[in-house]
């Protein structure tokens, strides 16, 4: 276990120097001046302009200013906004939203997508099995954002169930986004809950089960379920770091003050380092993320470790 | 990288794990057994069965499966939207009259009423396809060809090309599609159609490779390859005749569904402002100029979802009656 956690962790090492390379390359070495973009419509004279490539270092090469960059990120200093506040600041006082609202999206697709799949596996072609295929289907081809929209006309406008945007109504204001946010994942869960459910019990543990006379719910709850949870516990730790950035379009939509509300909000007003900042970071945690799943996988399924 | 993620295009992977978003809507063993049926009859009366390859297999089942039929129709009539629009509608979306802004349907013999700039929205929508479907067809034919050739190298002659390959992808898999296309799309003042394409093909190629690199290792040393070989078959010859007609089938499956992925987001990024801009044409736009309007005017916002919603649910459905009419092990 100890050699696949350590080898694990030092192939991680190199994926992640190239990804922030890579993240390095996309934003500041493709075509395009970036002062003449934070100009906008009118350019800067060339005292200005020369003034700016001066103070950000936009004349030294590039592998120097990556350097640069990383090394800041390292130690949590992600640059500064339009208005010279630092960026890691702003990130602090905003995670706390994002991270509350991936935790609501994880419980709704944990809760339901597993109680979904559990039904629909145990009973494979009844009616109840084809409603959440034909659901998880629907679920998966409609955008998120769209969702976004339909649940705010219907739950917040139509119905007035719900807190149309915000976040004064405590919990109440992060179901309704945490749901949209967790659907795709729901219908997935559901998915691969049913698919690895019904293999189990077509295993021959699972007949040797059944033959030495134990109840049905012990077969299934203790037997079969067990086993199947394994890839949907996995996804479903990997899908922390998705759902976080899956949160710039959710918080957008219902106006929630996180982090993925920075990005929508940056993206429109252009500035650009914004945007670089908080994006590396949750590419960052996605990787974590990513890396950390691997290793439990390991933990809880042995086949895994001893390939 | 565990084998239990879906992959970033939203589309499912077939994995041995079961990620697969399994058949939707089962055909059941009925249509199977028909087939078979069929054939003993035919078998048993003497007559001559027709050849049956995987493909004619595949086309007959398809044929008779209302959801493959529908879907393709649907698809049609899309398509037909983006190449011809002027077959559906006589009004120019570009034609706008600012006194028209958001009225209702109706007005002015207008089918589903005005945007804010008072630019007939039904036109917009029927224009609107043709962005989304260029996109997909681009992306997923740029990332077809650089994946298939890409992983039938590295499935072939593995050695270091193989891990080399390995690696990139998990690198690119680190990348979060709509993350990394942020990042490159930020770069560029006003991307367009290309830019847009481009970047999601950068990010998207890598779930094909994989596909095809797995299916190739399988079949590269059956009796029928190594036969080529032993008749003096370059391998150029094997890999193209012998090896890729027989390895294709999930990469399809996984392209048509992924079509429906790559439309969803370019919408998702003309939405949030980072992918077309305005004047192109495109449902994410037009979504995300209605929405001031929730409240007052939803029509603006409901009718480009429905109709961007429906094309990725017919690449979706297309995508697993394929799966369903190409598997073996479903017959």
């Amino acid at each position: 276990m100890g050699r696949y956690v350590a080898r694990r962790l030092l192939l991680a090492i190199p994926v992640l120097i190239v990804t922030t390379i890579l993240i390095y390359l996309a934003v500041f070495a493709l075509p395009g001046d970036p002062i003449a973009q934070l100009a906008g419509e009118r350019s800067f004279s060339p005292a200005v302009a020369a003034q700016l490539r001066e103070e950000y270092s936009l004349n030294d090469p590039l592998w120097q200013r990556y350097l640069a960059y990383m090394g800041g990120v390292v130690q949590g200093d992600f640059g500064t906004d339009f208005r010279g506040r630092p960026l890691s600041d702003i990130m602090q006082q905003r995670f706390p939203v994002t991270l509350k609202l991936a935790l609501v999206a994880l419980v709704f697709e944990a809760v339901i997508g597993l109680v979904a799949g559990i039904l629909a596996g145990i009973r494979k072609g009844s009616f109840f099995d084809n409603l959440v295929l034909v659901s998880t289907i629907a679920v998966v081809s409609i955008p998120s954002f769209v969702l976004g929209f339909v649940a705010q006309i219907v739950f917040g406008v139509q119905l007035g169930i719900f807190p149309i945007s915000g976040q004064n109504d405590g919990l109440r204001s992060f179901l309704l986004p945490g749901f949209v946010l967790g659907s795709l994942s729901l219908a997935y869960v559901a998915r691969l809950t049913r698919t690895s459910l019904s293999e189990s019990l077509s295993s021959d543990y699972v007949r040797t089960a059944r033959a030495k006379g134990l109840p049905e719910r012990a077969v299934v709850g203790k037997h079969a379920l067990r086993n199947s949870l394994i890839p949907v516990v996995t996804f479903l730790g990997t899908d922390l770091g998705t759902l976080m950035s899956g949160a710039i379009v959710t918080e957008g939509i219902f106006n929630l003050p996180g982090l993925g509300q920075l990005v929508f909000q940056a993206v429109r007003g252009r500035e650009s380092e914004v945007v670089v900042g908080v994006v590396t970071l949750f590419v960052l945690i996605y990787i974590v993320f990513n890396l950390l799943v691997d290793v439990l996988y390991a933990a809880l399924d042995p086949r895994i470790r001893h390939e | 990288m565990s084998d239990t993620r879906p992959d970033r295009l939203g589309a499912p992977v077939d994995t041995p794990g079961g990620t697969a978003l399994d058949t939707p809507v089962e055909t059941g063993p009925g249509a199977a057994q028909d087939l078979k049926t069929e054939a003993a009859l035919v078998t048993g009366a003497g007559g001559d069965l027709r050849q049956a390859s995987l493909w004619s297999d595949a086309w007959r089942s398809l044929r008779r499966n209302p959801v493959f039929v529908g879907a393709a129709l649907l698809l049609l009539v899309l398509a037909l939207m983006a190449v011809f629009p002027q077959l559906f509608t006589g009004t120019d979306p570009e034609d706008c009259d600012i006194t028209f802004g958001r009225q209702g349907p109706g007005v002015n013999g207008s089918l589903l009423g005005y945007d804010l700039q008072g630019c007939d929205y039904y036109s917009n929508l029927v224009y609107g396809a043709r962005v989304s479907m260029a996109i997909g067809v681009l992306v997923v034919g740029g990332s077809l060809v650089i994946g298939v050739v890409l992983g039938a190298l590295s499935g072939y002659y593995g050695g270091w090309f193989d891990s080399l390959m390995s690696r990139i992808t998990d690198i690119f898999f680190g990348l979060p599609l709509i993350l990394g296309a942020i990042l490159i799309l930020n770069r560029f003042d006003k991307p367009g159609l290309l830019q847009v394409s481009l970047a999601l093909i950068a990010l998207g190629w890598m779930t094909i490779l994989r596909l095809l690199r797995s299916s190739v290792i399988s079949v590269k040393d059956s009796d029928y390859v190594q036969a080529a070989k032993a008749l003096g078959a370059s391998d150029f010859r094997i890999i193209t005749r012998h090896i890729l007609p027989n390895c294709l089938a999930p990469v399809l499956v996984y392209a048509t569904i992924a079509i429906g992925g790559v439309i969803a987001a370019e919408a998702t990024l003309s939405f949030l402002g980072i992918g077309l801009q305005r004047p192109s044409i495109s449902w994410g736009l037009q979504i995300e100029g209605g929405r001031d309007f929730v409240r007052t005017e939803p029509r603006l916002i409901l009718l480009p979802s429905a109709i961007l919603s429906v094309t990725v649910l017919a690449f979706i459905l297309l995508g697993d009656a394929l799966r369903d009419a190409l598997d073996p092990k479903s017959k």
